[in-house]
């Protein structure tokens, strides 16, 4: 597996919201490269015969009933925002891309 | 930004006779729940902003999602309803996004395996009955809602965390008007099914369109485009035809369709690019490690398979086949269950007499002529209906076997429905019955043209056009009670002697 360049980097600290300094940016690019090189390694191995395994333990989902229960009361659900207009949370606009 | 003017629909026809337009609708539907998909808040429309949340649906650190059965049952309903192969073990996946209404900073959705695929729903375009195929149906939840002030937003997370089925159709609608069918015909069957109440103002249904064209006989799709967010059926059905002719306008010029996003304005008419269109691996889609494989067993099957009604589409059919209806009435009686409930009963509660093969033509014809045009201009639902639909039935027996004419009928129809008395006990306390009596007919009949010697002997003299107004004569008599065709053969006879 080759070597992330820089251009890819980016792409993906611009999908997670990430501001990266070129400085930073160089880091990422040589540890995301060796992580994807130990990834490399791993998928030598033959899996065809092997169920894909995403849950550590072997137990289906837990269903609840229908049952509603309090809400938080407004107060507390903005006690922890940063700007709020009257009942709303209040945050930057985020501009569409073209 | 550009925009594109609004094209009159005459361009239409002619530039489709080279140009094949394909269409494919994701159609989100709200699931009736009283509580969210993941968490125990409430689920309600209008609420003040932000008062049905709770540590989840605001993404708080040291929360664990738990699915909430009836979602899963409802959705489920829809997979059968839909003829959908129903995946005994599917699985739920984070879809990632940044946006202020999401505060996880990603959706739980569905994505490599889905609740449901490989289904079809049936669509009536005019009366002809066509199979759409569905390629999947999952379930997900919603984010909640912005409303943009200046350099700010304003954010109400009520509607975050309720839970969705997103159906996604074949690429194989071919023409603006099956995609607006299409979706009327997902509102119809989730109100069928009472899975959704649907109501498209309050967001609970909600329509994105993926439209391309291709030139006819090319086997290629084109590049498509998507259209967000289109609430209406109307809007649904200009949206797309606005697109369609916007991009076979760009190819017959020389130009290149982008993939993008657009949104449609309503207001203009017009529709503009939104953003870019992420791929679908943007998203870094993976299986949500908070929660194990979603399983549906069979006591989920068993509970969907025992409570699922006859659907439209079948019952479409039935009511030409066995009922006599028409084709355009048999659509209208499927268009809500309440409606086709109705019907039912009052053919169920004819006599036997009722001619069998057309039992339910002259039911469809008062039920949706008199009966729906009263109740409409009382603003009032089928369910309210002041005349049951036995009484009903009784009217409609009444006129067929000649007790009473249909003209009285509609007196009838008009006094039951006022007072919700039956028809049967108004016709006697009124003494309305029909007088097919020979020799009571031409009692009056003989009276009649004593007093109107005139024009008795303007008609013989040859005025003929003058044979409708013996026939009132004797009908305001009677009180519009005498048998219309025997009073006629009556008339003409007395008259010719």
């Amino acid at each position: 597996m080759a070597e992330l360049t820089a251009h890819e980097v980016s792409e993906i600290a611009h999908l997670a919201m990430l501001t990266l300094s070129a400085e930073e940016a160089e880091t990422m690019r040589l540890e995301l490269s060796a992580i994807l090189e130990s990834m490399t390694a791993l998928a030598a191995v033959d899996t065809s015969s092997v169920v894909p395994m995403t849950h550590a333990v072997p137990m289906d989902l837990r269903l609840r009933a229908d049952v509603v229960e309090p809400s938080l009361p407004v107060e507390v659900a903005l006690g922890a925002a940063p700007a709020r207009a009257e009942d709303a949370f209040v945050v930057p606009v985020v501009i569409s891309e073209a | 930004m550009s925009t594109v003017a609004p094209v009159g629909d005459a361009a239409l026809p002619a530039v489709l006779d080279e140009w094949e337009p394909v269409i494919g609708l994701e159609i989100h539907v709200q699931l009736a729940t009283a509580s969210k998909a993941f968490s125990p808040s409430g689920v309600a429309f209008g609420a003040p902003p932000n008062s049905l949340t709770d540590p989840l649906v605001l993404g708080l650190p040291g929360t664990l999602p738990v699915f909430n059965r009836r979602a899963l049952e409802l959705a489920v309903r829809l997979g059968v309803a839909t003829s959908s192969k129903i995946r005994a073990r599917s699985r739920f996946a984070r879809k990632h996004y940044f946006y202020p209404d999401l505060p996880k900073g990603y959706q739980i959705s569905q994505y490599d395996e889905p609740l449901c695929e490989d289904g079809a729903i049936d669509v009536l375009v005019g009366t002809r009955r066509m199979a759409i195929r569905l390629q999947r149906i999952h379930l997900e939840e919603d984010a909640g809602k912005s409303s943009h002030e200046g350099a700010t937003s304003h954010l109400d997370l009520n509607r975050a965390g309720v839970p969705l089925v997103e159906v996604v159709t074949a690429p194989e609608l071919a023409s603006a008007e099956e995609a607006a069918e299409l979706m009327r015909s997902i509102h119809r069957l989730v109100r069928w099914l009472e899975i959704s109440e649907a109501d498209m103002e309050k967001g609970q249904l909600r329509c994105d369109a993926n439209v391309s064209v291709r030139r006819r006989g090319e086997d290629r799709l084109g590049t498509r485009t998507e259209l967000k967010n289109i609430n209406s059926f109307r809007f649904v059905q200009k949206a797309i035809e606005h697109e369609i002719l916007r991009q076979i306008r760009i190819l017959e010029t020389g130009g290149r369709i982008l993939r993008e996003t657009r949104l449609w304005d309503a207001m203009g008419g017009v529709s503009f690019p939104m953003r870019s269109k992420e791929e679908a691996n943007d998203y870094r889609y993976f299986p949500d490690p908070d929660l194990p494989p979603l399983v549906v067993d069979a006591q989920i099957m068993g509970a969907v398979l025992g409570t699922l009604p006859e659907l439209p589409g079948p019952r479409f059919e039935r009511y030409q086949r066995e009922l006599g209806v028409s084709p355009d009435d048999a659509r209208t009686l499927v268009s809500e269950r309440p409606l086709a409930e109705y019907f039912e009963a009052a053919v169920a509660a004819r006599r036997p007499e009722a001619a069998v093969g057309v039992r339910g033509r002259a039911v469809a014809n008062w039920l949706l002529t008199e009966l729906l045009g009263a109740l409409n201009g009382d603003d009032k639902a089928i369910g309210d209906s002041p005349l049951s639909p036995a009484s009903l039935a009784e009217l409609v027996d009444l006129i067929e076997d000649g007790t009473i004419s249909g003209k009285i009928g509609k007196d009838v129809f008009e006094s039951c429905y006022a007072s919700g008395q039956s028809p049967a006990a108004y016709v006697e306390s009124k003494g309305l019955r029909q007088i097919s009596n020979e020799a009571e007919l031409l009692k009056i009949i003989e009276q009649v043209l004593v007093t109107c010697a005139k024009q008795a002997a303007d008609y013989r003299a040859g005025k003929e056009g003058l044979f409708g107004f013996f026939v009132g004569q004797v009908m305001k008599a009677t009180g519009g009670r005498a048998n219309p065709q025997l009073t006629s053969e009556l008339m003409l006879r007395a008259l010719k002697s």
